[in-house]
């Protein structure tokens, strides 16, 4: 029960989450902008058609899009959402999270690969080389967090009296919560690490991996991937703002709330910034490691 | 023998030497203070190709104008290109042509893969059987960690067809080749002919966002065969057709360099300010891209007082707003470390590889039709010439925009201060056996049409250059060493035609 309450909220407020962030840009670039719900309206769109193959792609290259979506679900339910608590939850589990990212990213490089398109092997090397420096930054506020809760489960490392301690741990935590902003700009290739708009081959990371695929394909893709920067916002909030489980209204708002901040934070960022030169985005991710790095410093230093 | 911009010379008149003299005497002249502006074939009735050299001596706002014979029995020359680099693309645009072969030239390749004009045995077997690029290899670089990108023909955004080849070393550029022709129309010899109503349209169609600088071109060819002046009142409405075509262009090419760099206000912003210029071309010409404004004898609509102030209104608007977003884009630190240092030309190579028009004047050339050869309208007003120091990306960004602001500021002057009189002369017929140039600064740079009437009141040959033709090579040269994430985003900074290099 509690896994579909978990995926029923994903399903309905992922790509509602993203509206937001085209809302955003929108707004900055002066314009109207589409729909909130046109996310929705695209996936309708992609999931009544067909998909196209190349003929030299393999099952691999097929399986991709439902790997990935079933990943990202899967990283839901290690993630407490609001009100809801993550169904999922044991002891070392976040080494379980970082892995199912792992796997994802995995059959995404492969199945590039698997196009034998030399576009897709450029995005693909991008790719494997940008995510060994996420996933250091990742593992780098995991253990910050994890001494300051005592735990190693993801869902009593954030929340619970976490947010309380900004007073205590404010140093500590304002720069894990910088790191990992950035580590979900990188994860989720959005300005300035990647840009989600272009339609330039030659300069895409994530995108230029979804290329080849169509139909429903794609929209399993788009879906996982709004899934995707819904779940790493849902890891940021509970740092940020208390969600204690006393009263569930309230907590469903100030959870929305944090989404929203953040969605429109995103947009910010996009919607102001140039991308970077692709070889000064290891400089940044380097920068939310160092923040990360100093973050776990302070806390060792402070006991 | 020298002639100035929109000036004529009969065909005998124009001096002949023998071929080893013809070299000597271009590569000296462009080893100093000359350039090669033009450079291509006429075929005579008697076997023999004439080789017809146009050479700019910018500084006096000379053009020298020099020819040579090539017997068609052994149809080849010694090559140009080995010593003068700026000659390669017309040697192949001649060997394609006219199937006579430059020997020696290093880079011996089809231009558009079209059969020659001639009716002989091509240089390239086959060229016209097989798609592009048919049988010719590219140019590759070997080693185990070296790869290959091939970009296009189809690209995944609106844009004109080419095949980008890269030879790389992970994200680096060893080597770009481009390789162009897929969209030849074959417009040269459509040119040609005795109904000039119709190359008169196919003018405005060589290059769709140069129209007005296309037109005006053929326009002053045909008026200079014909010895029809036209009135200063014409001269200035073409004048200002051609700077509202210029302030589109750059406006949106500013635009798309935001966008390119991933700066997404300036682009939404610049996207629609590139609008309101097209609309005043719409009022004044009743289409978006001038088409229909310029014919031989003048031109077709007048700006009236109230036009005139409309007009200024709107542009001081402009003028305003363009200020606003382009302080926007120049001084956003994220937008700048995009556009320093990528993409450079040094002022060194761009002279060897003729770079033309804001392309060329981002690397320090002194090149401006406006101001070098001026013609026209430009006797009376000037506009100073806009230079960039560093060659960049960014350099070639600074001088569109300060064009636009210089454009502005031209017409605010000129729209309040018409000459009065009329718009239109009707032209006369054309003297026979007689070459006419004329250059326009088009948006994109120099265009040159040469056009050589035959006894029958029509053109024998005519010969379109487009500042692209010049300017392609620079890209493909500026790329070395430069991260592939880059071109893009260098290429947009570029800006160039690929059907008025595939005419």
């Amino acid at each position: 029960m509690l896994i579909f309450s978990h995926w029923i909220i994903v399903f309905l407020l992922a790509p509602l989450f993203v509206g937001v962030i085209a809302k955003v840009k929108a707004f900055f670039a002066g314009k109207k902008g589409p729909s909130l719900f046109q996310p929705f309206f695209d996936l309708q769109r992609l999931f009544q058609k067909d998909s196209v193959y190349s003929r030299t792609t393999t099952w691999v290259f097929r399986a991709v899009p439902i790997i990935c979506l079933a990943a990202v679900l899967l990283l839901a339910l290690l993630v407490p959402l609001g009100p809801f608590k993550a169904p999922l939850q044991f002891t070392g589990d976040i080494f379980l999270a970082a892995s199912i990212l792992g796997l994802a990213r995995f059959f995404m490089i492969i199945a590039a690969l698997d196009t034998g398109y030399s576009f897709e092997g450029m995005g693909a090397s991008r790719e494997a080389f940008f995510s060994c420096l996420c996933e250091m930054i990742l593992f780098m506020n995991f253990i910050t967090l994890s001494l300051a809760q005592h735990s190693i489960s993801l869902s009593s490392m954030i929340g619970g009296n976490l947010p309380l301690s900004w007073k205590l741990w404010g140093t500590v935590l304002i720069l894990v919560v910088g790191s990992f902003f950035i580590l979900i700009l990188a994860e989720n290739a959005r300005i300035p690490i990647d840009d989600p708009d272009t339609h330039l081959e030659l300069t895409m990371i994530h995108e230029v991996k979804i290329l080849d695929h169509s139909g429903v394909d794609l929209g399993f893709l788009l879906y996982a991937s709004a899934i995707k920067l819904f779940v790493f916002a849902g890891i940021l909030i509970p740092i940020i703002l208390p969600i204690e489980p006393v009263n569930k209204v309230m907590d469903m708002l100030i959870f929305l709330g944090g989404m929203l901040a953040v969605s429109i934070a995103v947009g910010i960022v996009e919607s102001t910034t140039a991308r970077l030169r692709l070889n000064r985005v290891n400089h940044l991710l380097l920068i939310a490691f160092a923040l990360g790095f100093f973050g776990f410093v302070v806390k060792m230093w402070k006991g | 023998m020298a002639l100035f911009n929109g000036g004529k010379i009969s065909l005998s008149n124009i001096p002949v030497l023998v071929v080893e003299k013809f070299r000597a005497q271009i590569i000296e002249s462009c080893g100093e203070s000359s350039r090669l502006v033009n450079l291509f074939g006429i075929l005579e009735t008697n076997g023999y190709l004439r080789l017809l050299a146009v050479l700019g001596v910018d500084e006096e706002a000379r053009l020298d104008i020099l020819s040579t014979f090539i017997s068609l029995e052994s149809p080849q020359y010694e090559s140009l290109t080995k010593d003068l680099t700026q000659a390669h693309l017309f040697e192949r645009e001649i060997a394609e042509q006219w199937a006579v072969k430059p020997v020696g030239h290093p880079w011996l390749k089809p231009l558009r893969y079209h059969s020659n004009y001639r009716q002989a045995e091509d240089i390239w077997q086959g060229i016209n059987d097989k798609i592009i690029p048919g049988g010719y290899p590219f140019y590759a670089v070997e080693g185990e960690e070296v790869h290959e990108i091939g970009v296009g023909p189809v690209h995944a955004g609106i844009i004109e067809p080419g095949h980008f080849r890269f030879q790389c070393h992970g994200e680096e550029i060893l080597h770009l080749e481009i390789q162009l022709g897929y969209q030849h129309r074959g417009i040269e010899p459509m040119m040609q002919g005795q109904d000039l109503r119709r190359s008169m349209l196919l003018s405005e169609s060589i290059v769709g966002d140069t129209s007005i600088g296309h037109s005006t071109a053929f326009s002053e060819v045909v008026e200079s065969l014909t010895g029809c002046s036209i009135t200063p009142r014409a001269q200035a409405i073409r004048a200002i057709a051609l700077e509202l075509e210029r302030l589109a262009n750059h406006v949106g090419d500013l635009g798309a360099l935001g966008m390119d760099a991933g700066f997404l206000p300036t682009s939404a912003y610049f996207g629609r300010m590139r609008g309101d210029y097209l609309n005043l071309l719409l009022i004044l010409t009743g289409n978006r891209f001038g088409k229909g404004l310029c014919r031989p004898g003048g031109v077709l609509f007048d700006i009236d007082n109230k036009m005139a102030n409309d007009f200024c209104l709107k542009l001081k608007k402009y003028r305003d707003e363009f200020k606003d977003v382009s302080d926007l884009l120049f001084t956003r630190p994220s937008v700048l470390a995009r556009f320093e240092g990528v993409g450079i030309v040094s002022p060194k190579d761009a002279k060897e590889i003729g770079l033309v028009g804001p392309a060329g004047r981002a690397s320090q050339m002194e090149c401006d039709v406006r101001i070098n050869y001026a013609s026209g309208m430009w006797q009376f007003q000037h506009v100073p010439i806009s230079l960039g120091a560093t060659g960049d990306v960014y350099a070639r960004a600074l001088v569109r925009s300060q064009e636009v602001l210089r454009s502005l500021e031209f017409l605010l002057r000129v729209l309040p201060s018409l000459p009065a009189g009329d718009i239109f002369v009707a032209p006369g017929p054309m003297k026979p056996d007689t070459v006419a140039v004329s250059m326009v600064e088009g948006w994109r740079g120099e265009i040159m049409h040469v056009g050589i009437s035959d006894n029958q009141g029509g053109f024998g040959r005519y010969k379109i250059k487009d500042p692209s033709f010049h300017n392609w090579f620079g890209l493909a040269y500026a790329m070395r060493g430069q991260e592939i994430s880059d071109f893009p985003l260098c290429n947009k900074s570029f800006n160039l035609s690929y059907c008025g290099h595939d005419l």
